[in-house]
């Protein structure tokens, strides 16, 4: 294992530790670690609608900025300097949440393949974050802004862009004229537009995008930044003056930790490091990585157009197109660098149920390295062979906690790409082939690595997703469990409480009738 | 896990998100400089001087009468030697090249300098045609630096060269 691999494996487990210790007091739905990329929109929006009302107030004359934006947090408090404060660490938090979540997506080696688009569109975002943090500091004009205006322009006057040094213009306080702080006004609300946009475009190619965490936790978020914000509001330092340097400053280190870092080395070195990550980051999806998973395949004879799969896609992959035989009809067609290979289409597939009496079942959207008759074989093979005084079936996900240690005798154990793979009626077709009960394992919730599989596993075997599991199957048989790859435990004991209950509550009242295809003579 | 032990768990992780947020966003104090420090900026931007020819009668005769400029200059502008001294010791000394690919553009030079505070002679020298040997502007003073300070060095042709700014 190279070494950039094993650090990718090190942070991951990290950070599913962390998610999982996380999920203990959110739930998997509710966890911020695992809905970052939203945390950081839903502080972006708060940073939006505060700075709207800090831009009402804003004077922008040289004499009457600073006394503008220091005003506010006196008069009225409960405001201006509330949403001055809200404006600030809902900022703060944007650029943790970003850091947090662009590390996170590393360590899960989401950044080749179908993700790679959103990952290179994801750069740029870096780095107007931070112009759009930094050029906000310098607005206030206090002691910290004229550091931050006189740093940041130390710094950029080393790259050759600027036929005068840019520092010039901070060198005496008759060097600024209002239309600075106009200009500097026009940066701060340009830049976060085109924030905006890059936003837009890093997202725009998946489906069902996590705009806002939920609920709570935008409640719990908004009432801890309004805490913070009354506990420590937000305060300038003195008023800016160009001809006494600063040599204390109260230092916003998710922002302007780039100035220290510049005097403990040198412009050069600082450029060369943000250069070098910036590089490092677009190239980082060409470094060796595994292979990608094989895309999804359309089977024309057997695709009626329904448009489930292009409903249940998490990636977009998939669009609705002419039917080449069938006129009037519409197929599936599957974009081949945005399928991520997780299988949801063919468990979304009507065509994907194992009762149909083809000797070789063919479905409208397939994965050819797991194909749906690949998985009947496989079941019914099993199922054969399953014996002991409860027999039970167990699909699980390769991604998620590994139910092959599950294998024994009494249990049948079938790994999938993602359990959104496995069209429900296969749970109906196990319980009719002679299993007891089935059992799913799942990626734990809100944790899916192809984001909605869990999800629309549970919706369909409840009925609310189609194709939904037919209401005859007795629930009482089925048991859907969430476990993450930690929770090996987990799923062992859950197994053994899924069994023990079967035994226990017995199961004469059974209505499903037995079904073995070879002996059927249905079709 | 049980809801109300869920909901101090969250009240726990709020609480460390807000002290985290709120920790870093002012501390710990940056100090760019000591408290007994003060600063000398040099900081210009001047166009170097050029050797100009006066064109004889003949040959202002000789040219389209809209184009009878009296002298002749090249695009190209000197070189600008700069020193700086500190009781009489070298503090900085310099060559500052023209900007432009034709080399016609202002020289500029931005530099900061951290001091301790205190009375110091200071010196500067400055050529700006390097053809002509030695300083053609040259500024010395005493000048006291108070702690926290700025004190600029700077150049303007108008304001009779160079000229110190505290």
């Amino acid at each position: 294992m190279s070494f950039h691999a094993s650090l990718r494996n090190n942070a991951q487990t990290i950070f599913q530790h962390a998610e999982e210790f996380f999920d203990v007091s959110f739930g998997g739905s509710g966890n911020p670690l695992r809905h970052l990329g939203a945390m950081g929109l839903y502080f972006l929006w708060i940073v939006v609608g505060s700075g709207l009302y800090l831009y009402t107030v804003l004077d922008t004359s040289i004499n009457g900025v600073y006394s503008s934006i220091s005003d506010l947090s006196r008069e009225p408090w409960y405001l201006g300097g509330i949403l001055r404060s809200l404006h600030r660490y809902a900022a703060d938090a944007f650029i943790l949440v970003m850091a947090l979540h662009l590390v996170r997506e590393w360590a899960y080696g989401r950044y080749f393949g179908f993700r790679f688009y959103s990952w290179v569109t994801g750069v740029p975002i870096l780095w107007l974050s931070y112009v759009s943090g930094i050029s906000g500091y310098w607005i206030v004009w206090d002691q910290l802004a004229q550091f931050s205006a006189t740093a940041s322009t130390e710094l950029l006057d080393w790259l050759p862009i600027f036929s005068e040094p840019a520092a010039r213009n901070f060198l005496s306080p008759d060097s600024l004229n209002d239309r600075f702080f106009t200009m500097l006004m026009f940066i701060h609300l340009g830049i976060p537009l085109m924030l905006i946009l890059g936003l837009w475009a890093h997202v725009h190619r998946i489906s069902r995008v996590d705009y806002l965490p939920s609920r709570q936790v935008m409640l719990g978020t908004l009432g801890t930044l309004l805490l913070l914000a009354l506990i420590k509001p937000a305060l300038s330092d003195a008023p800016a003056n160009l001809a006494l340097s600063p040599t204390q400053v109260r230092l916003d280190w998710f922002m302007l930790f780039i100035h220290p870092m510049t005097d403990i080395t040198s412009p050069a070195m600082v450029w060369m490091m943000l250069f070098a990550a910036t590089a490092l980051l677009f190239i980082l999806p060409f470094l060796p990585h595994p292979n990608a998973e094989p895309i999804a395949e359309v089977d024309a004879a057997n695709c009626n157009g329904c448009s489930r799969c292009l409903a249940d896609c998490p990636y977009a992959a998939i669009t609705m197109g002419p039917h080449p035989g069938r006129p009037g009809y519409r197929i599936a067609i599957v974009a081949a660098d945005l399928c991520a290979g997780c299988g949801i289409c063919a468990g979304s597939c009507p065509s994907s149920t194992p009762f149909r009496k083809q000797e070789r079942l063919l479905t409208g959207i397939d994965m050819p390295q797991q194909t749906v008759n690949d998985l009947r074989q496989q079941l019914e093979e099993q199922l054969a062979q399953l014996e002991g005084r409860t027999r039970i079936v167990v699909f699980g996900c390769n991604r998620a906690a590994n139910a092959r240690l599950l294998a024994a005798p009494d249990t049948a154990v079938i790994s999938l790409l993602c359990t959104g793979a496995l069209p429900p009626a296969f749970v109906e077709y196990a319980l009719r082939g002679g299993a007891d009960g089935v059992m799913l394992a799942s990626c734990r919730s809100g944790g899916c690595d192809y984001r909605l599989g869990e999800r629309w596993t549970a919706e369909r075997l409840s009925g609310q997703r189609e194709p939904h599991l037919r209401s005859k199957v007795p629930l009482a048989r089925l048991h859907h469990v969430f476990a993450s790859v930690n929770d090996n435990k987990l799923l062992a004991e859950a197994l053994h409480e899924f069994r023990k209950k079967i035994e226990i509550q017995g199961l004469t009242d059974d209505p499903l009738q037995p079904y073995y295809r070879r002996n059927s003579h249905h079709v | 896990m049980s809801k109300p032990a869920a909901i101090v768990g969250q009240i726990i992780l709020y609480g460390a998100f807000a002290v985290f947020i709120g920790y870093f966003a002012t501390f710990p104090r940056y100090r760019q400089i000591p408290d007994d420090a003060a600063l000398i900026k040099l900081s210009m931007s001047h166009l170097g001087d050029r050797e100009c020819r006066k064109r004889t009668a003949e040959e202002l005769e000789k040219m389209p009468r809209n184009m009878r400029a009296p002298l002749e200059c090249p695009r190209e502008r000197s070189d600008i030697k700069l020193e700086v001294d500190l009781d009489g010791e070298k503090l900085f000394s310099t060559v500052m090249h023209p900007t432009g690919l034709s080399k016609d553009g202002v020289s500029t030079i931005y530099k900061r300098f951290e001091l301790k505070a205190g009375s110091y002679r200071l010196t500067v020298r400055m050529n700006d045609n390097l053809i002509k040997p030695g300083f053609n502007y040259i500024k010395e003073e005493q000048v006291t630096l108070k702690p926290g300070r700025v004190l600029v060095i700077d150049f303007n042709p108008d304001k009779g060269g160079l000229f110190f700014r505290q």
